[in-house]
């Protein structure tokens, strides 16, 4: 019985050093945010929360269009997960619970697309995109990813397990369409899903850097990564004003974690079990 | 008049009892539905992995004309010291994050498995990492692996320890590269591994206790060998997101003539692409570097799916479940044989 307890104790000391590693950049992120850049850099380091966070807060609005790049990201992530959520669930629905010539075929090429990593098109991406004339522009960001083989794959084990026949049959009888059998059957079984494929969607879209990099070449109109990005490599001598940019950056989206996290986590999960 | 008026009647019937063309037109719905996805992917996937191969056989700065080279990029590529210190930074990072964050995670996963209490907190704490952005998690490490008023330099001062020039070291460039890649990623695989762990049978490791297996002998024999399709789920897309590692080493360094801090040294293969198409203008060879890291990208998950993977996962956990309960039950008779023999030495002295 003590051994066990023991085993326990140590346990938890082992997981309670993982979760400061795990969070002290944090932590250090917001004490040079909140110090002056002198303070973080005399010998020995600060090493507690200074008095200076909203003074910092204020040099990175003066530097760079913040907001607007906020707005700009905020647009961007939201486009796609609204467009993603409709076009994954629609055809995810339809894989699952309908059988229909070249069913088989078409999800097999669907998880063949998995194969292509994103890298390879990046160059003739970009140019087509050019083609279009469309750098630079929030399409350039929104309209590629409005519907990705990941989502609908996702979807489908879900809808396949969540949504019984007999309402989809019951739905038929009553006369309704496809599309009114998606809309009143499928969506309100589909709500969790829509839910973790939604964050999912919003986090890597916030936090993409490499596509938003090449393709949004004004430098007016910049994603939030970008900006940052581009704060540090100009402003880089002052560590606590891009630290204050980097917190700023960081706070909504832990925010979006923290609301939906505990569920996101156990659908991740759950996910990843299902390859 | 009374022929074309009794054409479209038996078009009609023949319409209702043969399937083939109201099958089709009755999906179409169906086909409506999946469509975005295929329209898109064909615009943006298909069309453009096809165009990236007509481009790699030209040399291009993606405004004049193309002209035709051939296989000449492919010919440089394959003599281009740059491109294939990028290939050798590229894996060095890539086993220096992969392999301690997925033994770390294999690490915390058992504990959090083990752990009753606070299970959730934990799950958050260790998940935040992942969902903060690669950008801001990289200046707050560059912050921390500075030369002269880093953190980590402070520390080692601080405990009588030289300093290290972490981000001027081709070994200390990628070892900060390859921190920032598994702090953010160790709590990911460690969810991943726990869903793992909760899926294996309760009955398996009651089993192993009945038999009196160590706690060790359980992790082994029982635990990794079972965890093996997880694994491998883990290892290929960790390979996939280390070939292609970007962020980290642009952030760290920024636009430099010198890609990827002083040397070279952090510079990846994604960093050279990104360099050769969109800096450097040269599309071609661009896209050239492109098809190269997918065919490395393939080539690992060969290897992956071959090392850990084999045919069947299930068939081959299985089997090494059975195998470990055979080899616990047959320590435990040989333990239990041993302490037959000392006590029937002991009683043979007396």
């Amino acid at each position: 019985m003590s051994i066990e307890r023991i085993r326990t104790t140590v346990g938890h000391i082992v997981l309670m050093l993982g979760v400061v590693v795990s969070i002290f950049p944090f932590y250090w992120m917001l004490v040079m945010a909140s110090n002056t850049t002198p303070d973080i850099f005399s010998y020995p380091p600060k090493l507690v929360i200074g008095s200076h966070l909203f003074e910092n807060m204020g040099k990175v609005l003066d530097n760079i269009d913040f907001f607007g790049a906020m707005l700009l990201t905020l647009i961007a992530s939201l486009g796609v997960t609204v467009l993603i959520l409709f076009f994954d669930s629609l055809a995810a629905f339809a894989f699952a619970k309908y059988e229909f010539p070249g069913r088989n075929f078409l999800f097999g090429l669907l998880l063949a697309t998995f194969m292509i990593p994103t890298q390879l098109s990046l160059v003739p991406q970009f140019v087509t995109l050019a083609e279009f004339g469309w750098i630079g522009s929030l399409k350039a960001l929104i309209i590629p990813g409005a519907a990705n083989a990941f989502g609908i794959f996702w979807m489908r084990q879900y809808a396949a397990g969540a949504i019984p026949d007999e309402l989809i049959s019951a739905a038929k009888v009553d006369g309704a369409g496809f599309f009114r059998q998606y809309l009143t059957v499928g969506l309100p079984v589909l709500r969790p899903g829509l839910a973790f494929l939604g964050i999912f969607t919003f986090i890597n879209v916030w936090n993409d850097y490499l596509w938003p990099l090449i393709v949004m070449t004004d430098p007016n109109r910049l994603t939030l990564q970008v900006a940052l990005d581009q704060l540090n490599g100009i402003y880089g001598t002052d560590y606590s004003m891009v630290m204050a940019g980097a917190l700023m950056s960081v706070i909504p989206l832990i925010g979006v974690f923290l609301i939906g996290g505990r569920h996101f986590i156990s659908d991740l999960a759950a996910g990843a079990m299902k390859f | 008049m009374t022929v074309t008026k009794a054409l479209p009647a038996t078009v009609r019937s023949t319409d209702t009892t043969a399937k083939p063309p109201g099958k089709y037109r009755q999906a179409f719905p169906q086909y409506a539905a999946v469509a975005p996805f295929f329209i898109l992917f064909a615009i943006f996937g298909a069309f453009p992995v096809l165009f990236s191969i007509w481009i790699s056989f030209h040399d291009w700065d993606g405004i004049g004309s193309m002209t035709w080279v051939g296989l000449q990029q492919y010919s440089y590529l394959l003599g281009d010291p740059k491109f294939w210190q990028a290939i050798g930074n590229t894996l060095i990072i890539w086993v220096l994050s992969t392999v301690p964050m997925l033994l770390l995670a294999l690490v915390i996963a058992n504990a959090l498995h083990n752990a009753t209490r606070f299970r959730s907190f934990y799950r958050i704490a260790y998940f935040i990492p992942n969902v903060t952005s690669v950008v801001a998690v990289t200046l707050v490490f560059g912050s921390i692996f500075s030369n002269n008023f880093g953190l980590l330099n402070a520390f080692l001062q601080s405990v009588g320890l030289g300093k290290v020039e972490w981000l001027t070291q081709p070994w200390g460039i990628k070892i900060a590269i390859a921190t920032i890649v598994t702090w953010r990623w160790v709590g990911y695989n460690a969810i991943i591994y726990l869903a793992g762990l909760q899926a294996i049978s309760a009955d398996v490791y009651e089993a192993a206790k009945v038999d009196g297996a160590s706690s060790r002998q359980v992790f082994w024999r029982i635990t990794v060998p079972m965890l093996r399709p997880v694994i491998l789920f883990t290892a290929v897309t960790s390979t996939i997101g280390g070939l292609q590692i970007f962020t980290e080493s642009r952030v760290l360094f920024g636009d430099t003539n010198n890609i990827g801090g002083p040397g070279n040294a952090g510079m990846t293969i994604v960093s050279y692409l990104y360099q050769s198409a969109f800096i450097n203008n040269q599309f071609g060879y661009g896209a050239a570097i492109g098809w190269a890291l997918f065919i490395l990208i393939v080539l690992f998950s060969i290897i992956n799916w071959r090392l850990i993977g084999g045919r069947d996962n299930e068939r081959i956990a299985r089997r090494a479940a059975r195998r470990a309960e055979r080899n616990i039950a047959a320590q435990k008779a040989a333990q239990q044989e041993d302490a037959e023999q000392t006590t029937k030495e002991a009683a043979d002295v007396h």
